[in-house]
């Protein structure tokens, strides 16, 4: 059924209106590139990271072998172990469980030194630990992690001598390997869900080992992208970023969401702006918000070039 | 094998075009609820309602001619895959011709959807074009969203380990992987364009066939056939002569 309205009418001519508008927004486009153009910070290899923050990158090796970074106590959908956020008793990141298996032990380390050809203490070193017993690893590397903390601007060389068995040599290892850029093609950049590792599409081991350091969080930090800082839309440079994104940005930034719903931060968010979209997606049907614009009348302003030659009627319209 | 008998009623006996049975099958219905329910008039029409008279109904116009520029900009930058703007001068600068009318796009489109909101267009059978333009607005964002996280580069990469941890937290993340550059680019240079394109086309047609909502407050606001019943259920009501 067309909807058809039988009062005054004017030309219009809508097809010359739009490529008026084509025009005019092309030309705009094209000032706005040649004036501004775009960011582009090439992407943190993980020989940048090992060559210009190697006591990060020794820290940060030692923890996948520890158990103690971010990746691996993330919980679904990279590990089965960790706390994984809910709303309430939905529970949505565990059921969604763990798609997307990631081992950052194994698959951060152990495995792309296994794969590449070492010299004997490293060698020697994958022996002791293939031997060992979980708990033996643990202790060793935690230990190591523990020691790494303490030292001297965490430099593995100022470290108190201790029992820390193959995670020293495994470690220098791996920083040796990532050195070189033999790690940024090995198997963490392999793809996580697929056993073949010739193509590179999948990017989720690099970033996950990458953002388990805190080279990448300080890179981002000087350059105002932290979460804290509306991050989420911001890009590098004085780039407008994605401001659409504000009011998504803008709930990180205040209680209870920085304070005691921090832990269910994520879950409690997503789930705010499902319900937000949703509102506005409905909002014809909802009593009480489809009447803000007769209760504030902009329209008014919209309309009072007809207003002003026909009138507004005083019936509610 | 014999041929169906001719329909004496339906366009093939030349009759002239009178209120028949209701049609059937699917072609028909399918003819009936699309074609049939808008002239040519209706679709490119050269006059509009006197009150289609105000700067807020060019962001409507802008905000197509916007999604034109990205969607060119974007198919160049495609066609030359996902490195090229990394290496190439004129990549770069098609780079920021994509990114500057993505900015735009999202300016004028914002700016239209509070100028509808202010209009409560959805009054007289529109609340499905207002519920397309929203639609539209939302997988926008996710479309633009993923060209941030396929450019390969530190805001990619920050971006995602970021957005990771929300749209895990949604347990769409199991299934929806943001640290995964070739799916989020599969989805950004086929199936959000996609989306984004069939849900305007579909928007533009519901505008053309319910026309450009009257005021309130009209005095002899005459936005018949939908407008007297539809605004029961939407209380945006207009005053019938």
């Amino acid at each position: 059924m067309t909807t058809t309205w039988r009062g005054p009418t004017r030309p219009y001519d809508l097809v010359k209106e739009f490529v008026a508008a084509l025009g005019i927004v092309a030309l705009l486009t094209v000032v706005l590139a040649a004036v501004f153009s775009s960011p582009d910070e090439h992407a943190v290899t993980l020989q940048d990271w090992a060559r210009a923050d190697p006591h990060d990158f020794v820290a940060t090796a030692a923890g996948e072998l520890a158990g103690t970074t971010t990746s691996a106590g993330y919980g679904p959908p990279y590990t089965a172990e960790g706390e994984s956020q809910s709303i309430g008793f939905l529970h949505l990141e565990q059921w969604a469980g763990t798609r997307i298996p990631v081992r950052p032990a194994d698959d951060f380390v152990i495995g792309p030194l296994t794969a590449t050809p070492h010299d004997t203490p490293v060698t020697a070193a994958l022996a002791a630990w293939n031997g060992a017993t979980a708990d033996g690893r643990t202790a060793w590397a935690s230990a190591y992690v523990d020691a790494l903390a303490k030292a001297k601007d965490g430099d593995p060389a100022a470290v108190a001598p201790g029992d820390y068995g193959p995670v020293p040599a495994l470690s220098a290892g791996l920083l040796a390997l990532a050195s070189g850029g033999g790690l940024d093609a090995a198997a963490v950049g392999a793809p996580a869900t697929t056993p073949s590792g010739f193509y590179g599409t999948d990017s989720t081991r690099s970033i996950l080992f990458l953002a388990d350091g805190a080279y990448l969080d300080d890179l981002a930090g000087a350059r105002h992208l932290h979460g804290d800082q509306w991050g989420m839309m911001n890009e590098t440079g004085n780039y407008p970023g994605q401001p659409w994104l504000w009011l998504y940005s803008f709930w990180y930034q205040v209680p209870p969401f920085t304070g005691a719903w921090e832990a269910n931060a994520d879950a409690i968010i997503w789930g705010l702006m499902m319900v937000l979209s949703a509102a506005l997606l409905f909002l014809p049907f909802i009593p009480g918000l489809r009447s803000i614009p007769r209760r504030i009348p902009v329209h008014r302003l919209i309309w009072r070039s007809y207003y002003r030659r026909y009138g507004r009627s005083t019936s509610r319209g | 094998m014999s041929s169906p008998p001719l329909d004496a009623t339906g366009p093939q006996a030349g009759a002239p075009d009178v209120a028949g049975p209701p049609p059937s099958g699917w072609t028909a219905r399918l003819r009936a609820r699309t074609l049939d329910t808008m002239s040519a008039e209706d679709l490119l029409p050269d006059r509009q309602p006197a009150y289609v008279a105000s700067w807020i109904y060019v962001f409507g116009v802008a905000t197509l001619a916007a999604l034109l520029v990205v969607l060119v900009t974007g198919l160049v930058l495609a066609a030359a895959g996902p490195d090229w703007w990394h290496v190439s001068g004129v990549g770069h600068f098609v780079n920021s011709l994509h990114l500057w009318s993505v900015e735009i796009f999202f300016f004028v489109m914002v700016v239209h959807l509070w100028g509808k909101f202010w209009m409560a267009a959805w009054r007289g059978h529109r609340a499905l074009t207002w519920m397309t333009g929203v639609l539209s607005f939302l997988v926008s964002i996710g479309a633009a969203f993923t060209g941030y996280l396929i450019q390969t580069n530190l805001d990619s990469q920050w971006i995602s380990s970021e957005a990771k941890d929300g749209i895990n937290a949604s347990g769409a993340g199991a299934f929806w992987n943001v640290l995964d550059v070739g799916q989020m680019m599969l989805w950004h240079v086929t199936l959000f364009p996609l989306g984004v394109g069939l849900i305007a086309v579909l928007h533009v047609l519901l505008v053309r066939r319910h026309g450009v909502v009257p005021p309130l407050e009209a005095p002899a606001a005459l936005d018949v056939d939908a407008g007297a019943r539809l605004d029961a259920d939407t209380e945006g009501r207009v005053s019938l002569p």
